[in-house]
Formats: C-alpha cells, structure tokens, sequence
C-alpha cells in the first residue's frame, strides 16, 4: 500500500481536507469518506456519467478521477445546487418537465446541464443531446430531459433579465 | 345534470384519476438524496469482492486462499466449502431449478462465483479477489444452443445428470431441461398440409441484457443477540425474496426483513435471487458484521439476469386473401448453465402463449425446448413480462411475411386479422382470453395521423430511385399483470398483490403495498386511485412499499403487474373505507344507508344535497365514541386481490426508417406511438413510461447483444461494448393513445410500462426489413447495427456507387 497524502479542495464552497491512497478515485472519496451519496456509480468506465461532478469549471466523471488530481481545486455536486433553501432552475425544472424516473442518473445529469447552460444558455434540442450524450439514462427516453433543460435555460434567461 | 363547478372544482383539488400530478418522489432525487443500496452505510460494514471463474467450463482442482488473506483488510475469503455446513452453497432457483451459490466442484458459465473476499473496505476486497489462486482443469464448453442436444454434447450439469425431471416434465437429455407445448398440433398440421399458402421463418430474440443503471447489490446486516437478519436489496420483489431466504437459511421469515429502498431501474435484472445476496447473508451471519456486496457493471452484464436467446422458428398457413388458419411457432431457449429463469411454475415458457397476437387465428400450436449452454444463467423478463417480447416479435414479423408472400399491404393483412372490437371478451386459440380492445380503431387513427399513404408513395419513389426507405407497423397485444393465483405462483406463492390503508382521524392516509416502484412513480399514482376512491386529496395520502416489515404481502413490480394487481388491491381496500365511511355518514345523518349517495369527497343525503358528511369528517369520526353500535373504531383497510384474468394492453405502432446503402446506416426518421392501456391515472406518467420503453426497444432493435467466442468467452460485457443508446441516437418519440378500459379490473386500467418494449421491437425490425422488402428480403435478424445492415446492402449489391 502507497504512502497515503493528504489533499485539500472546496467541495460546494467548503474547504474540505482528506487522506487517501494515491489510486482512490474521486468518486469514492465524495462518496465514502464525505458522505456525498448524490452522485452514483453506473459502469466505473466513465460511460454512463452518473457521477458527474463540475471540477474547476468543466464536467468530469469522477469514477475516473484520483483526489489526488484535486488538489485545491473547485467542485460542484449535486448536493451543492439548492441555495438557501430555494431549489436551482434545473431541479425544478426537471421535476416541472418529469425529466426523471429512477432518478439514479439525475444527479448527474442536472450537473452536466449546469455546465451546458454556464456555457450555452440557449441550446437548441440537437446543441442539448449532443452536450448530454455523456449521461445516459435507461428510463426516459432523453425527451423530458431534453424539455427540462430547455425550461431551465427560459427560466435562467428570465431570472437574469 | 352537468356537474356543478363547486363538484369540478373539488374534484380537481383531489389530483385523483386522470391527472397529470407531478411526482412526489422527485423531492430526493433531484437533490441527490435518494438512499439507493450502495449509499447505505452501516457501523462496522464490511466489503465483499467476487472472486470469478475465467473458464465456462471448467472443473476446480484447488483453491488457494493463503495470498489473498495476508492483504491487509482482508477479513475472509468464503468458497462452497465455507458454505457447506451451513448447506448453503447451492440454492433453489425461480425457475425451479438449483444454481451453485459458489462453484462447487466446477464452473458452468464464465465469470461464475467461484469465491468472495470480505474485507474493511471495496480497495482491500479486490486486492485479495486479484490473490485468490483457483486452479482449473478447463473442460469443452457449449455456446451454441444447437448443441446442447447432440450425443456426444459434455455434460454441463452433472450435478442433475441422473434427474429425469428439473420440475418441468421429462428430459430426454442431460443437458435438457424441459419442453412445453401449447394447443392443437394435430389440427395445425392437418391445416398446413391443406393451406393455400404458408410461411416459414428462423427469427431469433438474441440474448439481451436490462442493463439498469444502478447494477444489483445488498447490505445484509445479521444481529447475532436477536438473530434478526436486515438485508437492504435491490429487489422488485422483496417479499418473495424474504421467503426464498427464509426457506433457504432457516431463519423463521417473522426475523428477516428486505428493505428495497430507491432501485435505480430494474427492467426484470431485480427479479431474481443473485448468488451475491446468498454469500453476503452468510458473510454476515458467519462474522456478526453487515457485508455490503455491489456490482459491477461487468459484473452485472455478465452474469445476473441476461433475456431473451429464443432461436425461434414461425409457421404461418393462410388462404389466399391473407386470412390466417393456422399457426405454429417453436423456440429453442438457450437457459445458460443454471434454470434461474423468472417463470410462474407451471408456465415454464412464460406467456409465450400469447403468440397469437391481435389476431383472430383459429388454430394453433406453441412448443418451447430449452436447454442447458455454458452460458450465465437467467431468462429474466427485460421490461416485458415473462417470454412476451419473444412471443410477440414472432407474430409481428410473421404477418409481414406473409403479406411480402401475398404480395399485401402490412397494414391491410392486419385488418383482415384483427379480433374485431364486438368479439370481446376474445378467447384465443392458445386459451388466453383477451379481455377488451378495439385494434381497427387503434391501426386507423395511427395510419391516419402519419398520413400511411402518404409514405407508401414516397417509399415507392425512393425505391425508383434506388433509395432505401422502410415503413414499420406493429399491431401488438400484450398480456400483463400476473396474476389469477389458479395460473400463476412462484415456489407455490400465487402471485396475488395487496394493500393496506390506514386513514387518520385528520383525514390524511398512508397506504402500503406489496409492490416495489424501481422508477415507475407509484408514490405519485397509487395516491391519485385511492384519492378518487376516498375523496381524500393525494397530497395527503403517502405510500409506502419495498420494507416488508411494513408493507402486506405482495409479489411484486414486474410484468407490468403493479397497476393491474397493485393499482387494483388499493381501489379495493379504498372501496372497503368507503362502505365503511357510507355507514357512518348514515349514522350521523340519521338516514339509511340506502339514502345517501357518494359525490367527488363526501357522502350526501338523496334531495337534500346539504345534509352532508365529507370523507375528513367521517375520519374524525371514526376515531370518536360517535359510531354506529357494535362498529369497530377506525378506518383501516386491507385487501389482497387475486386478479380474475390478465389484462390486454395493446396498441398500434408506425415506424419510417431511411437506411444509407453506402454505410448500411438506419435513421429512425418518424416513431408513432398509439397505447391503450386502458384507464389512464397519471397521463405525465404514462407518457414517461412510453418514451423509456421505446427507447430500449429501439436498443434492443439497433444494437443489443452479448455475443461470445466459441470457449464461451464473453465478447463484449462492460458498456464499452454494449449499446445504451444516448440522447444523440435516441429518436424523438410521438405518443397518442385510445381509451378502452378492461372489464374486470377495478377502474380499468391495464399496465403500460412494458408496451412500448414489446410493440416498439418488431415495429423497428419490421421498418428495416421492408426497407430490403421490394427487394425479396423477408427477415433480417436483430440487432441492425450499421455494419449488419450494411452486409445485407453488400449481399444484395446496393452499397456499390
């Protein structure tokens, strides 16, 4: 076993410190040590994105990440979205859209549209599968979510406004 | 009388039957804090890893343990032997068979359990499985199912060699396990041989995989002072699973509780009982710590729960005009190593005896052989009930053979086949009586909306032109929600389902039931039947399932059974509180029974529509000394319903497919969809239901398979290989619908999630095929990946420029 080392990074603007093995892979970390149980395991083959988490500003699948790569960096999950009580437009917007139904791809679907929208805040429906075709989702068909991402963006653009 | 707007507006507030209510169990999952298996988290957990065969066929020399108990954080290492006294290393399968729970003495598949290292965490547990030496004398495997049967065939299961009978009638060949035949042979030939004309094909369903997901895995937790054992299950059927390990531990089943918790989809791969479960219970009763076995997704792929590889052969005999006489379908089942097939005990096939359709044929004949391979075990369901797509994609593709023979329009041919809507109650030849439906109604609305003419022309232009375009029907009829206990049990439990509900004196509810929701909404749907049966808002009716300390009795969420067994107990039980309520409504009214009349929420004197006692008021009641003599305080109710039929979902299908014959490339251009399922309760939901189904049937269509090399070596088991469509491939779906309610469920509704699976498959297959039809082409076998397709365009000389 490697000599464990220490890392440090804001997980949903905490700063937050751990120990591990060199080979634990991120999702692990969020998932067993920091009791981040929104993102999930679906293939540890960084296929199905169901543990998709916004690392520094991109869309990663941290079933192939090491910690040890996230040194001070900035992380997005899941449980990161709701502020103040008050649930983000994609949340709402996948619930409003029935854009889920086993819910075990949710999460990470609703961060990888995060980071569409911070980049694309008005996709067409082609821009919006291309952008989500990281994620599957063995229930829905894609079509509500599709229709879910495309509510939040109207509700972005008309927050924003 | 037309409603008044004060009853509409009531009416409405219950968000009852009909309504497109949003789902009450989103609130977790879109805050990512659903509480699926692996997120469960218990004090002093231990990780188990499977050690895995690399040989299907293979006999163990030795085990050697040594390397992988000096890992650090390895607590144990458990073989069959380990299992042995406790007579646990083999268990009883559904299919009522026996499957090696760790390989005893040999391996029959690849990736068979042969070992599982428990250890402090899942990085030390697969360090030891790496450690684990097995040594193995590598035998002939069987991969084909084509030789099973042969003389000189090895023996793959000597461990039943001598049985003359796996639980299914005789076997006429070690490797053997049962053939089942259904209807008139003697007739059907004697129609064949007089036919005007007949039809053959060789269609095969290849072997599949649900692919939920969230792969299977468990928490088992045995309490050593109270002997209670907890294990947290990804289970569609929790309390089948409860007896199973009852009967198979010798813990009395009052002590053993399976939680199910979020299922992140199932798709038939949750129903069955996985070697997994087996050794983590007894990892945990032998070390009084909670084991934690998951999955992985090779893991998943590769051994629990596979469908379908049903080689089938369909015989079709017809007069001239198109009208079917006869028909005659076999399947040779290719069941893995193990019979862990998901099957009510005396249908060993299934349901497969639906075959004949939508049709009125008037006879027939069915014939399943199935057979042991070298291959994992399993004949799960995959979003269908038992054996119904397999049924179903025969029948489908066979009509439209024998209108390419005839030289008939595919959708005409089914006109002229179709039970006609005064025939029902239709009884068919193979004995299933389809309780309602209206397929002319259905073929004509679908055919209308996408102007059929209209692309039968275009296809002929295109076909001038040397163009490949293809137009798919489906006309299909499902059978779902087993059901009638007289037919179905699984180990002699009928498969009945139930629920219990309990009103408070503050007029909300909480309702349990034996079903178990993997994605489907029931928390959302089950509260909108019982808010239109009470009149009780479905916002304050909560329902609980998948804890069977807390849920009655039931079997379960597959085959589409929970609305038609399920959906019907909770409109039972309601209608049992409101006989009840209609009691005390009298009682305080101080009129007859006979005198008061139910309206939306509340029970009102006949002519005297003021004097009234709303289903909230006769809730307080219940729980006050102001009841009628002798009545019993409360109003609680439980019903166990054991379903008089199954129920017929059914529904016609369009599907228009552009192939390029440089690439052998098919684009689903157009999918409409037209289900009738019946009464419909949550139309958001159904919606839902249809566009996840007819994305895994076009899965299935275009490019689902798990191939494997002659030493049955899987050639394609992560997701690397196996096709999960995304949102790139995925068509866009149009759904419409007719309502034709069945006549023996309580609101008449019949299931619909599995529909769109079971019709969409032949509809695809029946669009790629017609795209070669002008050209003699009459079948082509799934799955149509690009390269398939391509080959038929190489064999037929249309690629070249």
């Amino acid at each position: 076993m490697a000599t464990k080392q220490a890392v440090s990074f804001k997980l949903n603007g905490k700063a937050v410190d751990v120990v591990v093995e060199p080979r634990e892979l991120l999702i692990h970390t969020l998932r067993e040590r920091l009791q981040h149980t929104g993102p999930h395991i679906g293939c540890e083959t960084t296929h199905c994105g169901a543990c998709t988490v916004d690392l520094d500003g991109m869309s990663v699948k941290s079933c192939t990440v090491l910690t040890v790569q996230c040194q001070d960096s900035e992380m997005l999950t899941i449980e990161g979205f709701e502020q103040g009580g008050a649930l983000h437009a994609l949340q709402e917007s996948f619930h409003e859209q029935h854009g889920l139904q086993c819910g075990f791809c949710t999460p990470g679907m609703i961060t990888r549209a995060y980071r569409l929208l911070k980049e694309n805040p008005n996709p067409s429906e082609e821009e919006i599968r291309y952008w989500m075709a990281g994620n599957l989702c063995r229930c829905t068909g894609y079509q509500n979510i599709v229709k879910a991402v495309q509510h939040a963006a109207k509700k972005l653009a008309a927050a924003a406004a | 009388m037309a409603a008044s707007t004060d009853t509409l507006e009531r009416e409405s507030k219950l968000q009852g039957l009909g309504s497109s209510r949003l789902r009450k169990e989103d609130a977790r999952f879109i805050r990512g804090r659903g509480t699926y298996v692996d997120d469960i988290k218990l004090p002093g957990m231990l990780f188990g890893a499977m050690v895995r065969s690399p040989y299907a066929h293979a006999r163990i020399k030795s085990i050697d343990k040594s390397k992988a108990l000096a890992v650090p954080g390895v607590v144990a290492v458990l073989t069959a032997d380990d299992l042995k006294p406790v007579k646990l290393h083999w268990m009883p399968t559904l299919g009522g068979d026996v499957q090696a729970v760790l390989a005893d003495k040999k391996v029959c598949f690849q990736m068979q359990e042969v070992a599982m290292v428990i250890a402090g965490d899942r990085y030390s547990a697969a360090d030891g499985a790496e450690l684990v030496e097995v040594d193995y004398e590598e035998l002939p495997a069987i991969v084909d199912p084509h030789k099973s049967m042969t003389p000189d065939a090895p023996i793959i299961r000597e461990d039943i060699a001598d049985k003359d009978n796996v639980g299914h009638g005789p076997r006429t060949h070690p490797n053997h396990i049962f053939t089942w035949e259904a209807g008139d042979k003697a007739g059907v030939d004697a129609t064949f041989a007089g036919a005007e004309v007949t039809v053959r094909e060789e269609i095969l369903n290849p072997r599949v995989h649900p692919c939920p997901l969230e792969t299977c895995g468990c928490v088992a937790s045995f309490d050593k002072p109270t002997g209670q054992l907890t294990v947290y299950l990804t289970s569609q059927a929790p309390h089948l699973v409860r007896t199973v390990v009852a009967m198979l531990s010798g813990i009395p089943e009052s002590k053993i509780r399976i939680v199910g918790g979020d299922i992140g989809g199932g798709f038939g791969n949750k129903v069955p009982v996985y070697p997994g479960y087996v050794v983590a219970i007894v990892a945990s009763i032998v070390t009084g710590v909670p084991i934690k076995w998951i999955e992985s997704r090779i893991d998943n792929i590769s051994t629990t729960g596979f469908a379908r590889d049903y080689h089938g052969v369909g015989e079709l005999a017809a007069d001239k005009d198109g009208r079917i006489k006869a028909l005659r379908f076999t399947a040779l089942a290719d069941h893995g190593a193990f019979n862990s097939h998901v099957s009510a005990t005396k249908l060993p096939a299934g349901l497969f005896s639906i075959c004949t359709g939508s049709y009125a044929i008037p006879k027939a004949y069915a014939r399943v052989d199935a057979v042991y391979t070298n291959k994992a075990p399993g004949g799960v369901a995959y979003r269908c009930s038992l054996r119904v797509t397999e049924a179903v994609y025969l029948i489908e593709r066979m009509i439209d053979v024998l209108a390419q023979k005839l030289g008939l329009d595919k959708a005409e041919i089914r006109r002229r086949n179709f039970v006609k809507a005064e025939q029902f109650p239709y009884t068919t030849a193979l004995g299933w009586t389809l309780d309602s439906g209206n397929y002319h109604g259905a073929l004509d609305k679908v055919l209308k909306a996408v102007d059929y003419d209209g692309l039968r022309k275009e296809q002929a232009e295109k076909r001038a032109r040397g163009e490949l375009m293809g137009i798919g029907i489906s006309t299909f009829t499902e059978i779902v929600g087993a059901g009638p206990t007289k037919v179905c049990d699984i180990l002699g439990i009928g498969l009945f389902d139930s629920c219990d509900i309990r009103v408070n004196p503050t007029g909300s509810a909480i309702a349990r039931l034996g079903t178990m929701s993997q994605g489907q909404g029931h928390a959302t749907t089950y509260a909108q039947i019982i808010a239109t049966e009470l009149g009780l808002s479905s916002d304050e009716i909560q329902i609980e399932e998948g804890d069977t300390d807390k849920a009655p009795y039931g079997a379960g969420t597959w085959g589409s059974r929970s609305t038609p067994v399920g959906g019907a107990a909770a409109a039972m039980a309601a209608r049992k509180i409101r006989a009840k309520a209609q009691k005390i409504a009298a009682h305080l009214l101080e009129v007859g029974e006979g005198d008061l009349e139910w309206e939306v929420d509340r029970f009102k004197v006949k002519g005297n529509p003021s004097q009234a006692k709303t289903m909230k008021d006769i809730a307080m009641a219940a729980h006050t000394s102001n009841l009628p003599d002798g009545m019993e305080k409360g109003l609680d109710a439980t019903e166990y319903y054991d379903p008089p039929n199954m129920t017929f979902p059914f529904g016609a299908y369009v599907c228009v497919v552009d192939i390029d014959r440089h690439t052998g490339e098919p684009k689903v251009r157009r999918f409409y969809a037209l289900d009738d399922c019946g009464t419909r309760i949550n139309p958001m939901i159904i919606e839902g239901q249809i566009h996840g189904g007819l994305t895994e049937a076009f899965a299935v269509a275009f490019g689902q398979a798990i191939p494997f090399d002659e030493n049955g070596n899987h050639l394609g088991n992560s997701l690397m290989d196996y096709f999960l469509p995304t949102a790139v491939e995925t068509p866009h779906w149009e759904t419409d619908h007719t309502v034709t309610p069945s006549p023996h469920h309580p609101i008449g509704a019949k299931g619909v999630a599995e529909s769109p699976h079971v019709g969409g498959i032949p509809c695809f297959s029946n669009a790629v095929v017609d795209a070669f039809a002008h050209l003699g082409v009459t079948h082509m076998d799934m799955p149509h990946t690009s390269y398939r397709v391509w080959q038929q365009c190489k064999a037929l000389g249309l690629n070249e420029r």
